[in-house]
């Protein structure tokens, strides 16, 4: 048996409204298949089977907003090999599942909650099946719910059946509301330290510039994709920058590197490239043609944004020349690329004009130091600079 | 094709390509990209939309020829020849 929860999709979502079911009981998945949709703050997500198996229940009724890690539904099948990446926190009894948004007006018989908690939550009519307890034995407290209902005065209401599906109440204040909680934690629990270089982009360029002299206009790199490749290998040299902290630091097999896609309305939404070390750099550009889109369009897959294990900001031509970013948690580093401008340049003692780019690291001072984070940047670097052996 | 009939087909895949500008108030001689801040992706996937459309192959190094409304009208009248 096995249970399908409300994945994690970012550091910033702590709930999602179940939108629509597309399995029903008795149905086979496989690993991909997208079998549900739900609505986030950032959006409203296909969200994808990760294991195989055939539909046995859908726990969750359609309209119900459950926090992350509820158990959606249960899948009789094989589980597919745990990733150690998993984001999907298990501490969930399925006790608790709330059934309907109409639970609000009953009695949760069976969880646990401080008196206080049950008075509070009972005034602001708030769900308590929908809240997770950081008390004792998962018990809720006063603090719990007064987060909860912080966190539903900022959220989308509750999914109306009538309205078109493809709809997401997301916005750009619910999208901002949800960068600001991630950037928020950062500042309160990361340590950050800094560190820069400057990369001549000179052959680097020349060399994309020649390879897309090659390519039809689709299939054309942009100088981004050899960013993301580059950034996976010297990943591979220096992995202790590819992990997260949580309660100590867990170094992370896979190099999924998040994308940060800035939004015109305002806002990000950070994508992710999973085992980026083992793509092409034409993988990993159709990747970009692919999700960029998708997710300025709204349109998010599950898949794109999980198991993020760093973050690559990259500000777009004609844009400020440094970005110092802010890490995401629980990853421990972030890298800022900013815009390519032509500087003076010394080497070998003669001064010339070079294309320049400067990129940054925020690393966690908890997880590494600066000389780990001095490492990385320089194979960074070293990578982007040999282009033909990416 | 008439300018502006290649005008409106420019202007519509530029509202496609990036639905939240408003590509209707481009003057003819505003650069494209900065004016309705177009990133590189996006810009990218015009290219790939305007070559498709008029069924031509727009190189890399031309990009720089193509930088206005009006610049890429003359440019699509040239390449239909």
């Amino acid at each position: 048996m096995i249970e399908f929860r409300m994945p994690s999709l970012g550091a910033d979502m702590e709930a999602g409204t179940l939108v629509e079911w597309l399995v029903k009981p008795g149905d086979s998945v496989h690993r991909g298949d997208v079998i549900a949709q739900v609505d986030t703050q950032k959006g409203l997500f296909d969200i994808e089977a990760f294991d195989e198996g055939k539909v046995e229940n859908l726990v969750l009724a359609v309209g119900a907003k459950v926090p992350v890690g509820t158990v959606m539904a249960i899948l009789n099948g094989r589980k597919e090999a745990p990733t150690k990446e998993t984001t999907i926190p298990k501490e969930i009894p399925t006790t608790e599942i709330p059934t309907t948004t109409q639970l609000v007006h009953e009695k949760h018989e069976g969880i646990k909650a401080s008196p206080l908690a049950k008075r509070i939550a009972k005034e602001m009519g708030i769900d308590l099946a929908s809240i997770k307890g950081t008390g004792e034995e998962g018990a809720i407290t006063k603090s719990d719910v007064e987060q909860a209902a912080a966190a539903n005065k900022i959220s989308t209401p509750a999914v109306d059946a009538n309205k078109p599906k493809e709809k997401s109440a997301a916005t750009s204040a619910s999208i901002r509301t949800a960068v600001a909680a991630a950037m928020a934690k950062s500042n309160r629990e990361i340590p950050p330290y800094y560190l820069e270089t400057k990369i001549d982009m000179r052959s680097t360029l020349e060399w994309v510039a020649e390879a897309n002299k090659k390519r039809s206009v689709k299939e054309r790199l942009l100088p981004a994709s050899l960013y993301l490749k580059a950034l996976a290998k010297a990943l591979t040299d220096v992995p202790t920058l590819n992990a997260y902290w949580e309660d100590g630091l867990q170094l992370k097999e896979q190099v999924n590197i998040g994308f940060v896609v800035s939004l015109r309305t305002g806002g990000i939404l950070i994508p992710t490239i999973h085992d980026a070390e083992k793509k092409t750099i034409d993988e990993i550009m159709q990747w970009m043609n692919e999700a960029i889109p998708r997710a300025r369009a709204l349109n998010l897959r599950s898949s794109d944004f999980t198991d993020t294990t760093i973050t690559v900001t990259c500000l777009s031509e004609g844009s400020a020349e440094v970005v110092y970013g802010v890490i995401y948690p629980p990853q421990v580093a972030l890298i800022g690329l900013g815009s390519i401008i032509e500087q003076p340049w010394t080497e070998n003692g003669m001064l010339d004009v070079r294309p320049v780019l400067t990129a940054t690291l925020t690393a966690d001072h908890r997880a590494s130091d600066g000389q780990t984070g001095s490492r990385l940047l320089m194979a960074f670097k070293k990578y982007l600079q040999q282009p033909e052996t990416l | 094709m008439t300018e502006e009939e290649r005008k409106k087909i420019i202007l519509d895949l530029l509202k496609k390509i990036a639905p939240d500008t408003e590509p209707g108030t481009l003057k003819p001689d505003d650069n494209i990209r900065t004016t309705l801040e177009i990133d590189s992706f996006d810009y990218l996937q015009f290219i790939v939309a305007i070559d498709e459309r008029f069924g031509i192959e727009t190189p890399e190094e031309d990009y720089g020829k193509i930088q206005t409304v009006q610049a890429l009208i003359d440019y699509l009248r040239q390449k239909s020849k």
